[in-house]
């Protein structure tokens, strides 16, 4: 009888052969049959390859433990939901119903929201670039303006004098927190007295109040402390502007950028040890607020928190088209995603799962992506046993901001589907064909072919 | 053959060179196609030796076979 047949593999030992948790990394990988209970063949087999799945049940559940880290520390605490890190109308509904409001930063998003239900008032509309005509729109429909900078306070104070209408607005700012690079670019910095002289701005005018201050310190930021700084610089500039100008600062804003549990591309340790855990978040940014905050006195916190919320609730299902072995060595694969679809493969190192056990020895590979560009790399330095063409890897976390960067370029976008909490499966956005992307186009009569 | 012929092998498919100080690990099917390749066997003796003794289809083997080649050239092996 002929033997089992295994791949032929060959992999050099190096010193240090062990990894640090004593497991060999020749023989270690990753297997993941399904996603909630949903086996990966069925997705695959119902609604094709390369498919997005997002799960019901993890959205809710990160949602929730995000969001009780904070409640269950300060009494007066709000989300809302950062529409650029996924703008899939079922991801926001999702999170409107566990009480989030809209965080939107263009007039796309902002008519996205509203057509989803979602009142001016539960929208909190940030941005440099506010066109007059959408910041009117917001305006009118009461929604939270977040003033970017001296421009945009003119405009506002323009509008609420041809509406007649007082506006209640915050303002952004920007400071260090000990974090680098230092984003400087958006809101009105603090240690100068750009702030200071953005509130005097707008104390001088008849039409403006200001409620609100607002900042967004950095994304991804693995430091929980520079969120302490953030809060304890906000609040004290709070009190400064109630004391000289009679306003009353109802919110504060303290923006996004608590990580996911994701690999940011260079780093050695695995997120779970890398990452901080949310409560150390939820600790430092409440602490703040109660060593800064005067006795009674409890200013709404928002959180715009993004990828934290979404990242780690979404797969990207791939199928191998092809292997072939580069000049040095490492095995390469092609998959039918690439760039294309995870725009975050150019930070991230996604954790990559087999849908299947394979046999035979790990060895270093690459995986490419279906573009004809030598961009298109998911990962440049894998370690896999011999895949046959056709198995399936699945990338994670891949939620945030994935299905708002992706790129028709070359290949359509793949169908995206909701696994509900009920396990039925639910396609969210339908695959694109040549009638999505053609429908925009004129071609001029004289270069007819047809 | 290149190194080939230099290296000590055993059956567990651990593969030593003397001269070079460097240590590879095989697995069987690994193992077997060294063997053959240390008997001067060309490649298509080898692929015909693999369709008699494993179970596999001719187009994985022949393909699986220039990969591990393409490989062991990699490693100055062959
Ligand atoms: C103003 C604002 N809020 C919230 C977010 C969400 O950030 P994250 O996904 O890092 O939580 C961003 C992202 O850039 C942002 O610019």
């Amino acid at each position: 009888m002929k033997k089992i047949y295994e791949k032929p593999v060959i992999t050099k030992v190096e010193t240090g052969f062990m990894n640090k948790f004593g497991e060999s990394p020749l023989y270690h990988r990753k297997i993941r049959k399904d996603i909630d209970g949903v086996s990966i063949e069925e997705l695959v087999s119902r609604f094709g390859s390369p498919l997005f799945v997002i799960s019901e049940k993890q959205l809710r559940n990160k949602y929730r433990t995000i969001y009780n880290a904070f409640a269950s520390r300060y009494p007066n605490v709000q989300f809302g939901w950062s529409y650029k890190t996924n703008y899939l109308k079922a991801v926001c509904a999702v999170l409107h119903q566990e009480g989030a409001l809209a965080e939107v930063v263009s007039g796309f998003e902002y008519e996205k929201a509203r057509k989803l239900g979602i009142e001016g008032k539960d929208i909190i509309f940030n941005g440099p670039h506010k066109k007059l005509e959408d910041l009117e729109i917001a305006i009118r429909e009461g929604a939270k303006i977040h003033i970017d900078h001296f421009d945009e306070i003119l405009d506002v104070e323009k509008i609420a004098e041809r509406l007649g209408k007082t506006v209640k607005v915050a303002i952004r700012l920007n400071m260090d927190a000990g974090i680098k690079p230092q984003w400087s670019r958006f809101g009105f910095n603090l240690e100068t007295g750009q702030a200071l002289d953005a509130v005097k701005r707008i104390a001088q005018s008849s039409w403006l109040i200001l409620n609100g201050l607002h900042a967004h310190i950095g994304t991804f930021i693995l430091d929980p402390n520079a969120y302490a700084k953030e809060v304890e610089k906000m609040v004290k500039f709070a009190y400064e502007v109630e004391d000289n100008f009679g306003f009353k600062i109802e919110y504060i804003d303290i923006g996004g950028g608590i990580p996911s549990k994701n690999k940011l591309k260079g780093t050695y340790l695995p997120p779970d040890i890398s990452v901080p855990p949310i409560d150390d978040y939820a600790e430092k940014i409440t602490e703040a607020l109660y060593s800064n905050l005067r006795p009674g006195d409890f200013p709404k916190l928002i959180l715009e928190t993004g990828r934290a919320i979404v990242d780690e609730a979404e797969y990207l299902i791939t199928t191998v088209f092809a292997s072939k072995r580069l000049p040095d060595g490492r095995k390469a694969y092609i998959c039918d995603a690439g760039v294309n679809l995870l725009f975050t493969a150019f930070w991230y190192k996604f954790n990559v799962e087999i849908d299947r056990e394979v046999y035979g020895v790990n060895e270093p590979s690459v995986l490419y992506g279906p573009l004809c560009m030598n961009i298109d790399i998911i990962d440049d330095g894998i370690l896999l046993p011999p895949l046959e063409r056709g198995t399936r890897l699945i990338f994670s976390p891949v939620g945030a901001y994935n299905n708002t960067q992706w790129m028709q370029f070359i290949e359509y976008r793949p169908n995206v589907v909701m696994i509900m909490e009920d396990r039925t499966v639910e396609v969210v956005r339908e695959k694109e064909d040549l009638t999505d992307i053609e429908r925009r186009e004129r071609l001029p009569e004289k270069l007819k072919l047809l | 053959m290149g190194r080939l012929n230099q290296l000590a092998i055993n059956d567990e498919g651990f593969i030593f060179d003397p001269l070079t100080g460097e240590s590879f690990t095989v697995n069987r099917t690994g193992l077997f196609i060294i063997k053959k390749l240390k008997e001067n066997k060309s490649e298509e003796e080898i692929l015909e030796d693999m369709l008699n003794e494993f179970n596999v289809s001719k187009d994985i083997a022949e393909k699986d076979l220039i990969d591990f080649i393409q490989k062991l050239k990699s490693y100055g092996l062959v």
